[in-house]
């Protein structure tokens, strides 16, 4: 569904993704996952187009990104924190899209009713708390129906029960075929449901697998233990003292000689 | 309705619930009101305004731009994750912000002028004249608002260079082209004035009405020397053309920025 390779980008002196390679399979959960700064939220803002890469090439389904903006009907995005019209209401903002995307926009407003967002949607959107935009937020990710949901944190600001909500959701668009991208510091939540695993550091994939397979090699237990054996090891790496090279394999090497 | 005009009517209705453009409007309408009451006579009311025109339209908008185009992340990231170009979106935003602020201004004169019944055959066309400078200096500062705000990241850095932009284009260049004007007055110096009233979009505003009305004296020099030198119908298209060129070419820059531009 997703192909980057080679993906370059530095904002001013700062170098954020340094030849990042990642491919992301149709119908699957993808976790992102790496330590702050590592380049996750530009990944997916070079999916989007909101941010060009210096050098490298993105494609989605088969499509490559040039500038143009039509394969956007087919990607919902929850950016970490949404920043909406202030004077606008969610009505409004759920009509301009709907308006901007053309009639007939087949329209999935399960969350709008799972979050009990009705009462507020007239209300205009700097009043609301950060919990509520957040809902907002995640209602107007799946709303169109898209293809590839791109999720930045997507918990994050959101109480048990509406995070339990949007949990459900996410397995259920899974079960639907749809193809997930999650970014998230919680582990314990992407352990719930992530099919897959790509591990980011200093802009480069450092790993990509299944959680069985990122557990076998690291010899963790759990995702959180295994995702720190990793960052300690990429640390490591970077100070030139690794004791194991196995992290620090790229993407497209196959895990299987690693685990086996 | 094609996508810009979807985006405009969205910009629109936020900028619209903004109550600096209400208060915009309510300042128009107190200002011509008074003048009306106090100046007596249509057009001398009006030439009274216009001098409060071409130095508070674009401050206003300079200022109001630079802050809207900056605050329009929230725009940017929402729509340019939609199906949206940016050169399209960057369109409705600038209609988005030049539309409101000359509606504010148009609907804050004309109405004081029409409860006062202050239109006669005269009037009318100084009137009609005056709302058209308005409406392009407003475009002018917007499109010069739109690009500091686009080059420059920082709001308050962008403010400053917004009001600096104002002071010389509205207070400082009209002395800089006096103090020119007395220190080379031996000189043939028509040529050289009429290029130096076409760099400044004010005294081109200026022009537009000092071409039609014999008012030279109250807009400063370089408004006397286009009079002279170019006139009637010539002069408004030559003046209407200068303003045209002086929206467009800073808003080319500003998409050329808007494009490149990571969000």
């Amino acid at each position: 569904m997703v192909r980057a390779r080679g993906l370059w980008k530095r904002y001013g002196r700062l170098p954020v993704l340094q030849g990042l390679d990642l491919d992301v399979a149709r119908g699957e959960v993808t976790a992102i996952i790496g330590p702050n700064a590592s380049g996750k939220t530009t990944f997916n803002k070079i999916l989007l187009g909101l941010v060009r890469p210096d050098r490298g090439e993105v494609a989605i389904d088969g499509h490559v990104l040039d500038g143009h903006s039509a394969y956007r009907a087919r990607i919902g995005y929850m950016p970490q924190a949404a920043r909406f019209p202030e004077n606008l209401c969610a009505q409004d903002v759920f009509a301009m899209l709907a308006d901007l995307r053309g009639r007939g926009t087949a329209r999935d407003e399960e969350l709008v009713e799972g979050f009990a967002l009705g009462p507020v949607l007239r209300t205009p959107i700097r009043v609301l708390s950060g919990g509520m935009r957040q809902r907002v937020n995640a209602a107007l990710a799946f709303l169109f129906r898209p293809d590839l949901l791109l999720l930045d944190e997507p918990t994050a600001g959101l109480d048990p029960i509406s995070s339990g909500t949007l949990k459900d959701k996410i397995r259920r668009e899974r079960a639907n075929g749809r193809t997930l991208i999650i970014t998230s510091h919680v582990m314990s939540e992407l352990e719930e449901l992530s099919d897959r695993i790509a591990f980011l550091l200093d802009g480069q994939v450092r790993f990509t697998g299944t959680q069985g397979e990122l557990k076998a090699l690291t010899g963790e237990a759990t995702l959180e233990r295994a995702i720190a054996s990793l960052m300690r090891q990429g640390t490591a790496g970077a100070t030139g003292d690794a004791p194991d090279a196995r992290a620090g394999r790229r993407t497209n090497e196959p895990m299987q000689e690693e685990v086996a | 309705m094609t996508t810009i005009a979807k985006i405009v009517r969205y910009v629109v209705l936020d900028v619209l619930r903004n109550r600096w453009v209400i208060g915009y409007a309510l300042f128009f309408f107190l200002v011509t009101d008074l003048l009306l009451r106090l100046g007596g006579s249509g057009p001398r009311a009006l030439l009274s305004l216009l001098n409060v025109v071409v130095l508070l339209i674009p401050l206003v908008t300079i200022v109001f731009g630079t802050i809207y185009w900056h605050g329009a992340r929230e725009f940017n990231e929402l729509l340019l994750s939609q199906p949206v170009e940016r050169s399209t979106l960057f369109h409705g935003l600038f209609a988005g912000l030049v539309l409101p602020l000359s509606a504010a201004f148009v609907a804050g004169v004309s109405l004081p002028i029409a409860w006062h019944r202050a239109v006669d055959g005269q009037t009318a066309g100084l009137l009609a004249l005056m709302l058209l400078a308005g409406i392009a200096l407003t475009a002018v500062f917007g499109a010069l608002a739109v690009l500091i705000a686009g080059l420059v990241d920082d709001r308050l850095k962008g403010l400053g260079i917004a009001l600096g932009v104002w002071l010389l284009l509205t207070v400082a260049y009209d002395g800089a082209v006096l103090w020119v004007a007395m220190t080379f007055q031996d000189y043939p110096l028509e040529g050289a004035m009429l290029a130096l009233s076409f760099a400044n979009p004010v005294d081109l505003a200026r022009v537009l009405l000092v071409l039609r009305f014999d008012v030279a004296a109250l807009m400063g020099y370089t408004g006397a020397v286009v009079q002279r030198l170019l006139g009637g119908t010539t002069g408004t298209l030559v003046a209407l053309g200068g303003l045209a060129a002086w929206t467009i070419v800073p808003g080319l820059f500003a998409l050329r920025a808007f494009k490149r531009r990571d969000f």
